[in-house]
């Protein structure tokens, strides 16, 4: 199966696939067979320091896993049930309380079971930034639905 | 958010340990607060908990809670652990974290312990499991370094 990426349609999968996406509020900007840039706007609900507002590590995390588990489908050029293994994430600096974080995910390696990603989170210069992460997933972890069936059984348009 | 001083803020982190109740502490993290987080101490031993909700699944499938949510609760669970069991002057700043997903987690309550591997002066290095009903079938650890002066 060969997949095309189209950004809205990616959006939808992701607002109608992914329940926990779509209450953050993830945004999808980018994705093709080199990798995936993704955002979360800035949300005070997310602060992990009530002092200064900002952001929870853990919320970082949740955005990079999304993006480096997506950077996948966009190599394989197919959605099939994946499962994270593993993720290191390194926090370079704290964000910045008010700004919107990006994220941009690449999948360099990928074999008959595991796919190996590296991510970046940002908040407007990559060359700059706040966490860095490396990940492995383990391929068709699930005999499940893919995630663009399970989307559009969800209400997803395709 | 009500913006409060780091001295509160320590304050609320001390009165919370001679009270046992962490409740006012978690209520001013944002975070906490999304993630419906609870502390409960049992014979010295520190369980954080994550609530059951539907807003945490990544895949519904399955269905099964989104990785990052375990990983936000694992690294949560270890800053809980710091400040419930060292001397705070300070909120201790995350460093580096690494999960590994060992099962799918169900959407229901999930519980997580930290120990602490090393305690320094400047760093400490935690290591924390999670896990669902039973005890003996973790679904992710983690190991993770946070500065903490």
């Amino acid at each position: 199966m060969s997949t095309e990426f189209d950004i809205n349609q990616i959006q939808n999968i992701i607002d109608h696939g992914i329940p926990h996406c779509s209450e953050i509020g993830i945004r999808v900007h980018d994705m093709d067979a080199d990798g995936v840039v993704f955002s979360l706007p800035y949300q005070e609900r997310f602060a992990g320091n009530p002092v200064n507002g900002v952001l929870h590590g853990g919320i970082i995390t949740t955005l990079i896993d999304t993006a480096a588990g997506m950077c996948i489908y966009a190599r394989l050029r197919e959605y099939m049930p994946i499962a994270t293994l593993d993720l290191r994430i390194d926090y370079l600096k704290p964000a910045t309380p008010g700004e919107d974080v990006f994220t941009r995910a690449t999948c360099y390696r990928v074999t008959r079971q595991i796919a190996f990603t590296r991510a970046i989170a940002y908040h407007s210069d990559p060359e700059d930034p706040i966490a860095n992460s490396v990940g492995t997933f383990m391929l068709k972890s699930t005999p499940g639905k893919s995630l663009d069936e399970a989307a559009k059984e969800k209400g997803a348009t395709s | 958010m009500t913006a409060m001083s780091a001295e509160d803020f320590v304050a609320l982190i001390n009165t919370a340990k001679d009270s046992k109740d962490w409740r006012p502490v978690f209520e001013i993290i944002p975070y906490f607060t999304f993630l419906g987080l609870r502390l409960e101490e049992t014979d010295g031993k520190f369980i954080s908990v994550l609530s059951e909700d539907r807003k945490f699944i990544g895949n519904p499938t399955l269905p099964a809670l989104h990785g990052g949510v375990v990983g936000a609760f694992l690294e949560s669970a270890a800053l809980v652990h710091l400040l419930a069991t060292q001397e705070v002057t300070q909120l201790p700043k995350i460093i580096n974290i690494t999960v590994e997903y060992l099962r799918s987690g169900k959407p229901i309550e999930t519980y997580a312990e930290a120990v602490i591997t090393k305690p320094g002066r400047r760093v400490a290095n935690l290591r924390i499991e999670a896990w669902q009903k039973d005890r003996n079938k973790p679904i992710a650890a983690a190991h993770a370094n946070f500065l903490v002066s």
